[in-house]
Order: structure tokens, then C-alpha cells, then sequence
């Protein structure tokens, strides 16, 4: 048991005062989070119906959306606040497949009348797909399921009273604008609670509760004719209102903010090769960037080629169990499971329970990320027959598709820290935090930056450094990786808002990492002259 | 099921509001509030789109939606709420729930009193036709591309093909308790499609967008991604280094408007931006960019037509950003307008679209006065790397050429680029004619000198 556990359970008591307010939400005795609410009657019954309506008109499999989306964001800037928004969003979303082709419909108009019209609009849209279809769409099986679920969160982030957010947050600004040269602070916190009822004709019901923060602060110093920010990585997660007060956000803010100031007067990096030490608060994002993406199966079989690109990690046949992603210490993890991560559910948009697997097993790619339409089209190569439980809609109004899995860079063998790689390194340069970032379409040529680098010499930090950024060919810098942090040394960062689609959908994901060393990489100044 | 018969399909004329169904519904809502001030936001949206991958349609679908959002000021508070249920008892609670936000909001010293009636530029964005583009008809156009790109690519035995058609309409009402009403309909279209050929050697991409679907034309667009996708293949590898680059339209439609975000007179003022003059103040009136460009917003203009107000109603007319290369104006919200006496712009960019004009060549005789450079069809995965000089780095993609003696000679493989659209425009060698490369967007193609190809990248 944690030490936050232990502390939280000397006080469940005045937790569970506290939760009163909400009449569906209550404590789950045994787990210390909030119990899952069971579904909504009237919403399963407006769901089975229209199901009903889509099988009548001709669709062969339909599965049906209703989703509740409540979204909050605060956001301040130094001692104001910028905007408080609250937005609620519900409506139904029907897939239907016809003689192998997809079609989907969604409404906000929620009377028997409005869902059936967009059940018949589904299958309309399934049939005039027929004109341009050269591949039929063929689903991995999935045990029927019902169910209901809940992220597990101790206090709902919504049910916080406001008044309370928004004191954390100015308290936050206020202990930043101590830092002299310091003037501007923002911090922010967005919230997401998803209420989905997923009905499929495969006989599936399942409703599931889930919860998302994603707070975030930013401190600029001004001084000398130059500005410099500094950009805490606070990671979003898939827990609540207490997963924001363990950050200490007023308690760390002018440690935070005298990074800013400090950037200001820091040595500007000389271009060159260096040994990059990325710690996990970084190499989360390169883990996103140049693993996540190219192991997506969509990207791989093309149909993501008109927007977010391909992957290199292609054809599959040549690529499972043969490419050697990197050195035998990296094993890269997908999860839908994991504790505390945002793309944790018990079922995804078909109804397939989460899954955990490797994407790359010491160093050797293993597999790749599927729904059911896409599992059946690899299982040959991998033997895998079931999908993996990688499908996702934002909303009840876009239809569900390959959407990315927690995906980690797992702990080595060995219990080193970041101080250990650190005196382990002659000449190198350390990065905190995420900075710009890019990569091309088919996941080789990346470019990122940081927020916060040092001057590695001798094995010691010796100083700051400031317009750096990296630049590598994916299998290149996975492969130079030469040391790596151990279980000790794991973080968990992530993306709230990641894009991919046509049109563009954003999807939450988390990416746990260690800290790692990677040898000769190439290391640009970003400066300019204006 | 007895019920279908009775059912007809939707578009988006029978699920759109009407003006006069947006102000009975923010009429409503208005009469709920017990705010000192109000304004409601509806909007009400119909989409239809179809993505194809390998002459598959992959998914295919529509989505129609109207949303109320009720923003409460109390004293000097302010806060929103949205919803899309509209039923009374949604409404009334999410005007109810405005109100709790905004009286546990801090005051707002920069708060801004609602607007009273206004009047705006009529301004004619929406066209039935694109609103009421169906599955069949987005189907066939899928179709046509796809028969087109397969004609142009036999030159490479085959081509894969994956692309995106989206409509889109929607109208937008703001009105608030001191009487205004704004009210605006708009529609686009867009389709673009990516070759490739099958040895994954070449990939080429065309897109086109506007207000109205008739604009746009699907095979055309097929037979140019298929072409590009034929004379890429096989691609050279040559040093990184500064070239010359001849940036098409759709290239310079990726750069030239990350200018927008520069344009805030705020920012400038408060020394954080290029437009930041040093010592205080900001640089309207200086030279920032060479004397033939031209950069402006104006949601009347025919080729643009925006939306004629902001997002608090305020009426955007036209701004020239740039004019013939002196910076003119800089985007003032109601709040820095007043502290600055100046004209508040709202948010001109956003409402306005934006054109960048003073050129009339071609993009082929741009390519036929380069005497060594690339050619770059369009960009991907931009980012910013230093705002002070909008320095933003990116990669070039689905179609990179080499130049020389005016003539395209040969493929090459994709770059990855650090430059910044401000400082490219001071190394202006040539400029197009202005070309639409989307709904609200006018962009000519550019030949812009030392150009920073600053890395080689491997995907095609």
C-alpha cells in the first residue's frame, strides 16, 4: 500500500461527507472510490430500440452510442480568472454494417422519432458505401457483455465545489509571481466526465463511467529584451479531484516559476552530438510520437494515409517478430488497464474487454494496436484472434475507430535512477518536460524539444542550457538507448488531447517511462534573429 | 417497423434553425436568466462526410447537432454553460448553472459590458447545394476521384489511394440582454486525396475546399494526387541545406497563417511577440515584410465570405494586417481597444479568413524563374519553436521536386524544415497569383530564397 493510500483511508470518513452531495455517486466501501452508477433505464431502452430499427432496415451487426459528456475548464492567468466554462453534450450515436460496408448516423435528438431517423439514415449511408468498395469489413468475434463501470476516483472532480478549483489555482499564480522577473502565470485545470451506454446486436450492454483531469501551468519571465517559459509537466490522468491536490500545485509553483527566470540567463547550446539523457517527464511524448503512432494497425494498412501519414512499420509481415525496434532492455507495453492512465476502460466502443500486451518485447517488434476489424486482418500473422480493445469515439457524434492504448516504456532489470545515468555520462545533456514537438508522416525524421536542459560533464550537471532541441530517425534513436531507469524511476505522463482522424477525433492516452540514456544524438539551436 | 415509413431523411435544411427559430430560441433562453447581463450562443450544425482508403469507403457518415450557450455577467463576473439538451428544464438549469459559475468567479477587472444591437455586413456563405450533399452524391464523387487517380496512376502500374470529403453547414445566432441578435448562416466542402504508389516509393496529395461543393472538382483532384504520387517515385536523396523553394499554394496556406496569432496587439504590447517593438510599444507602421505582400482579412469579400461578427456579437469588417509589406494593424479584443484607444478588430482572423495578395503569376512560372530550387506540394506536423520570430519547424511531404534551369528534374526525398513564415517573407523572390486554398483562405505560391532544409527525412 502506497503512502497516499494510507493517508486516504484515515480519511474516508470526511471523503465520504464530502461526496454526499451527488445522489449517484456513492463510496464503494471496499475499494475507497466512488461505485459505479447502473445504467440508465430509459437511455438502454431508447438504445435497444433503435438498434431494433437499424437490424429491421437491413444491417447484418449495429451497435449503438448514447453518451453524456460533461466538460468543465477553468483558466487563470496571474491573479484572475480567464474563463470558467461548463459544457454537457449528449445524444446517440448508430453504426450499422451492410453487406460488409459501414455507415453511421448520430443525433442529438433524443425522442424515439430522432434515433430511429438515424438509424435508417446509418444503414442508407452503409448501402451507397457499396459504390466504392473493393474490401468487406469482417469483425473478430467478442463474447457478449454487460456490465457497469467507473474510473476509480476518490472525489468526482465536477461535485469539487468550484469556489475550491479556483483557489487552488490562484494560489498557485500568486506563489509563482513571488519569483522576481516572473510576470506572467497561467494555470488551468480541464475536466471530462463520460457517461456511455454502448448497446451492440451481438447482444453487449455495458455502461461505463469514466473520469478525466488535466491540469497544467505555465510561468514567463521577462527580462533583458528576452522572454522565457517554463511549462511544468503535470500529467493528465484518469482519476479525480484527488489525483490534482497530490501535485501541491501552490506548494511547487515558485519552484516552477525560478526555472523561467533561470532560462533566461541560461548558455544557449552549442549545435553538435551529444549523449541525451531524456528524463520520463520527456520521453513520454517520444514514446507517443515514434512508438504509439507507427504501431497503430490503420496507419499501418494505409487508411490514416490521407491525414496523420503511414508507419514505417510496415508491411506486417515483415515486421512482426522481425524488426529490431531497439536493444534488448526496451519492452514497450500497450495497456488499457493500467491504474490512474486516461485511455483505462473495462470495454472499448465494441464491447471488447481491455487488454495489456507487448508491442515490443526485448528490443523485437511483437504486435500491433486492433479493433475487431482489424484484428481479423493480422491474426495469421500474430495468432492473436481477438482485438485488442483499441476502439474509440470522442463523442456520441463521431463514429469509433483505432484509437491509441496506454502505451510505456517498461522499468529495466536493474534499479538504476536518473543521478545513476547521470554519473554515468562523460558529456552529455539532460531534458526536463515536454517542448516543441514534430515528426513526419511516416514516424522516422523527429525533431523535439524540452522545457528545462543541462550540461551533463563528467558525470555531473554543470549548468543550464536553453534553444535546444533533438533531431533522429526513429530506429536509429531507439537502438542507440544504451541505459535505462528501473522500477523505481517510473512516471506516467500523457496527452488529453491527442488528433488523429478524418474528421479529427482526440483521444486521451497515457505513456508510462524510466529515464533513459541515448548515445550521439543530434542536438540543434533554435535561436533565430529576428 | 410501422414507425419508418414516416420517417424521411435528414438534411440539413430541415435541421438547421431559421433565423427566426434561433431568436424565438435565445429569446427564451434570455427570458430565463435573472442575470445582470446575458448572452446566448446557439449554434446548430449538420455535417456529412465519407473517408475512403484502398477504393474502399472505410466509414461514411452525418451528424446533426444545436447547442445553447448561456454566458452569465454579475457585477464584474463571468461565466458559461452549455448544453445541448433543449428542453425547458435543461435550459433553465444551464442558464441556472451561467449564474452559480459567474458568482463564484473573481471579479474581472478586463470584463467587458454585453453589446446592445449592432449591425453587420450581409455576407452570403451559405449554399443549399453544399448543405444538402447527400451520401449518394458524396459517394459518387469518391468514386470519380478514385477512377481518376487509377487513369493517371498506370504510369507506376498502380496507386493506393485514401482520402476525406466532408460538408459541412451550420448556422451561428449570438444575442444578449441588451438586444442584440446576430445571426449567420455558412457552409464548406472539402476533398483531399492521397496517392500512393504501390512499390511505396511516391506519394502525391490534392485538395481543394469552398463555400460551395459545385467549386470543387473530385476528379481533377485525383488525377493531380495520382500524378505527383507518379513523378515521386524513387526520390533523391540531396544535402540539407538553404535552397530556394517554390512553395505551392496549399504550402503556403500551411505557413502564412500561423501569422494570425502574431497579429495580437496584446502580446505585442506586452513585449511577447515579433510585432513587439523594443524599448514598448508595437511595430504598426513599420516594414515588416517585403513591399509585395499584401495580407488582409474581410469577411465581405466574395472570395472569403466569413462571418460577419465575433463571438460577442461585435461586427468585423475588413483589416489589413500587411499592406504592400508595412504592418498596418494588429487584432484588438473590446478590452485592449479601450485601454489603447484604438478600434476594437475582434477576432478578425478567425471570423474573417485571410488572403495574402499582390502576385499574379503562376505557380509554373514561378517554378520557370528558378534557376536551382525545390519545389514542395504542401507541409505536415508544423510546430512552434520560437515564438519571438514565429520560427516553427516542420516536414515537407507528398511531393518534394529538385529545380533546375527552371524545369522540375528530378524527385527528392522529404525534407525536415526550420523556418518562420514572418522572416521567409523578407526573402520573397517571386509571388503568385492569390489561389483558394480552402473555405476563407486566398494564398498565392511563393519563391522564397534560402529557405532552411535543415534535415532528410525517410518517409515518403
Amino acid at each position: 500500500m502506497s503512502p497516499t493510500r494510507r493517508a486516504f483511508i484515515k480519511t474516508t470518513a470526511a471523503t465520504a461527507a464530502a461526496l454526499a452531495v451527488h445522489p449517484d455517486l456513492r463510496l464503494d466501501p471496499l475499494a475507497q472510490t466512488l461505485a459505479a452508477p447502473g445504467a440508465d433505464p430509459l437511455v438502454v431502452s431508447l438504445a435497444n430500440d433503435t438498434l431494433e430499427v437499424a437490424r429491421s432496415a437491413g444491417a447484418s451487426y449495429a451497435d449503438v452510442r448514447i453518451g453524456r459528456y460533461r466538460r468543465q475548464a477553468i483558466a487563470t492567468r496571474e491573479r484572475q480568472v480567464t474563463s470558467v466554462t461548463d459544457g454537457e453534450s449528449y445524444g446517440l450515436g448508430v453504426r450499422t454494417l451492410v453487406d460488409g460496408c459501414w455507415g453511421f448516423a448520430a443525433t442529438s435528438t433524443m425522442s424515439r422519432t430522432g434515433t430511429r431517423t438515424a438509424a435508417l439514415e446509418a444503414v442508407a449511408i452503409a448501402k451507397s458505401a457499396k459504390a466504392v468498395q473493393r474490401r468487406r469489413v469482417e469483425l473478430a468475434p467478442v463474447k457478449p457483455v454487460l456490465g457497469t463501470w467507473i474510473t476509480p476516483v476518490r472525489k468526482d472532480p465536477i461535485e469539487v465545489p468550484l469556489e475550491e478549483r479556483i483557489a487552488l489555482l490562484l494560489a498557485t499564480n500568486e506563489a509563482a509571481l513571488k519569483v522576481k522577473g516572473v510576470q506572467f502565470v497561467n494555470s488551468s485545470v480541464q475536466i471530462l466526465r463520460e457517461v456511455k451506454t454502448l448497446v451492440t446486436s451481438e447482444g453487449t450492454s455495458v455502461t461505463q463511467t469514466l473520469i478525466r483531469v488535466g491540469p497544467a501551468f505555465s510561468a514567463t519571465a521577462v527580462g533583458g529584451g528576452d522572454f522565457q517559459t517554463f511549462e511544468e509537466e503535470l500529467a493528465p490522468r484518469g482519476e479525480g479531484w484527488d489525483y490534482v491536490e497530490s501535485l501541491n500545485m501552490p506548494g511547487n509553483a515558485e519552484r516552477w516559476a525560478s526555472i523561467a527566470a533561470e532560462k533566461l540567463t541560461a548558455k544557449s547550446v552549442e549545435p553538435g552530438t551529444y549523449d541525451l539523457i531524456l528524463e520520463p517527464t520527456n520521453l513520454w511524448l517520444t514514446i507517443h510520437e515514434s512508438i504509439g503512432h507507427p504501431t497503430e494497425l490503420d496507419r499501418v494498412l494505409g487508411e490514416e494515409a490521407n491525414y496523420a501519414g503511414t508507419s514505417f512499420v510496415a508491411p506486417p509481415e515483415k515486421m512482426i517478430g522481425m524488426l529490431r525496434y531497439g536493444p534488448p532492455i526496451m519492452n514497450i507495453q500497450a495497456d488499457r488497464t493500467q491504474e490512474g492512465s486516461l485511455s483505462r476502460i473495462a470495454w472499448d466502443d465494441e464491447g471488447v474487454p481491455a487488454d495489456r500486451w507487448l508491442l515490443v518485447e526485448k528490443g523485437i517488434f511483437k504486435d500491433y494496436q486492433t479493433t475487431r476489424e482489424q484484428a481479423a486482418r493480422i491474426q495469421k500473422l500474430t495468432g492473436v484472434v481477438r482485438s485488442h480493445g483499441c476502439s474509440f469515439a470522442e463523442s456520441w457524434n463521431a463514429v469509433q475507430f483505432q484509437r491509441m492504448p496506454n502505451v510505456s516504456l517498461l522499468p529495466g532489470e536493474q534499479d538504476f535512477s536518473v543521478n545513476d545515468i547521470i554519473a554515468a555520462t562523460d558529456r552529455g545533456i539532460l531534458i526536463r518536460n515536454r517542448g516543441s514537438w514534430s515528426i513526419d508522416h511516416q514516424r522516422y525524421n523527429f525533431q523535439f524539444s524540452g522545457q528545462a536542459f543541462y550540461e551533463v560533464r563528467g558525470g555531473k550537471v554543470v549548468g543550464m542550457l536553453r534553444d535546444v532541441a533533438y533531431q533522429s530517425n526513429t530506429p536509429v534513436f531507439w537502438n542507440s538507448m544504451d541505459m535505462i531507469g528501473g522500477p523505481s524511476s517510473y512516471w506516467m505522463g500523457g496527452a488529453f488531447n491527442d488528433g488523429k482522424g478524418e474528421p479529427a477525433q482526440s483521444n486521451s492516452v497515457s505513456h508510462g517511462a524510466v529515464p533513459a540514456r541515448f548515445r550521439n544524438v543530434t542536438i540543434l539551436n533554435t535561436k533565430r534573429n529576428a | 417497423m410501422s414507425a419508418q415509413a414516416a420517417l424521411s431523411p435528414r438534411d440539413a435544411s430541415t435541421t438547421l434553425l431559421r433565423r427566426e427559430q434561433a431568436r424565438a430560441l435565445t429569446n427564451r433562453v434570455l427570458a430565463m436568466s435573472a442575470a445582470d447581463q446575458t448572452r446566448v450562443t446557439v449554434i446548430s450544425s449538420w455535417s456529412g462526410n465519407t473517408r475512403f482508403a484502398d477504393a474502399s469507403i472505410t466509414t461514411s457518415g452525418s451528424a446533426t447537432d444545436t447547442s445553447v450557450t448561456v454566458t452569465a455577467t454579475i457585477g464584474r463576473r463571468r461565466a458559461s454553460a452549455t448544453t445541448n439538451v433543449l428542453d425547458d428544464p435543461s435550459l433553465r438549469r444551464t442558464v441556472e448553472l451561467a449564474a452559480q459559475l459567474a458568482r463564484l468567479a473573481p471579479e474581472d477587472p478586463e470584463l467587458m459590458g454585453e453589446l446592445g444591437p449592432q449591425s453587420y455586413a450581409t455576407v452570403s456563405a451559405f449554399v443549399e447545394s453544399t448543405a444538402d450533399l447527400d451520401p449518394e452524391s458524396r459517394a459518387a464523387a469518391v468514386r470519380s476521384a478514385v477512377d481518376a487517380a487509377a487513369t493517371a496512376g498506370k504510369l507506376a502500374a498502380a496507386v493506393f489511394t485514401a482520402g476525406f470529403l466532408e460538408a459541412n453547414a451550420r448556422v451561428v445566432a449570438v444575442a444578449t440582454s441588451k438586444g442584440l441578435f446576430a445571426y449567420h448562416g455558412t457552409t464548406d466542402a472539402n476533398f483531399s486525396m492521397t496517392a500512393r504508389t504501390r512499390d511505396n516509393t511516391g506519394s502525391g496529395w490534392a485538395s481543394a475546399g469552398a463555400r460551395d461543393w459545385a467549386a470543387v472538382d473530385p476528379s481533377a483532384i485525383g488525377r493531380i494526387a495520382a500524378q505527383k504520387a507518379v513523378a515521386s517515385r524513387n526520390p533523391e536523396a540531396i544535402a540539407p541545406g538553404l535552397y530556394t523553394a517554390v512553395l505551392e499554394p496549399q504550402a503556403v496556406n500551411d505557413l502564412v497563417p500561423l501569422l494570425a496569432g502574431a497579429f495580437n496587439a496584446r502580446t505585442a504590447d506586452e513585449g511577447r511577440s515579433p510585432f513587439s517593438k523594443p524599448g514598448g510599444g508595437t511595430r504598426i507602421g513599420e516594414k515588416v515584410v517585403d513591399e509585395r505582400v499584401t495580407l488582409y482579412s474581410d469577411p465581405a469579400d466574395p472570395a472569403l465570405l466569413g462571418q460577419p461578427f465575433d463571438a460577442d456579437g461585435l461586427p468585423v469588417g475588413r483589416t489589413v494586417w500587411i499592406d504592400k509589406g508595412i504592418l498596418k494593424n494588429l487584432a484588438y479584443s473590446r478590452f485592449w481597444a479601450e485601454k489603447q484607444a484604438k478600434q476594437p478588430t475582434g477576432n478578425a482572423t478567425l471570423a474573417g479568413g485571410l488572403a495574402l495578395t499582390g502576385g499574379t503569376k503562376s505557380t509554373e512560372e514561378l517554378i520557370a524563374g528558378c534557376e536551382r530550387g525545390i519545389l514542395v506540394t504542401h507541409f505536415f506536423y508544423i510546430r512552434s519553436l520560437e515564438p519571438r520570430t514565429v520560427l516553427v519547424t516542420g516536414l515537407t511531404r507528398d511531393g518534394a521536386f529538385l529545380i533546375e534551369k527552371g524545369k522540375i528534374t528530378k524527385a527528392l526525398k522529404n525534407f525536415r524544415w526550420n523556418e518562420s513564415p514572418l522572416l521567409m517573407l523578407n526573402r520573397l523572390e517571386d509571388i503568385g497569383r492569390p489561389e483558394r486554398t480552402a473555405a476563407g483562405r486566398l494564398m498565392p505560391a511563393l519563391r522564397i530564397s534560402r529557405f532552411d532544409f535543415s534535415s532528410s527525412s525517410e518517409a515518403v
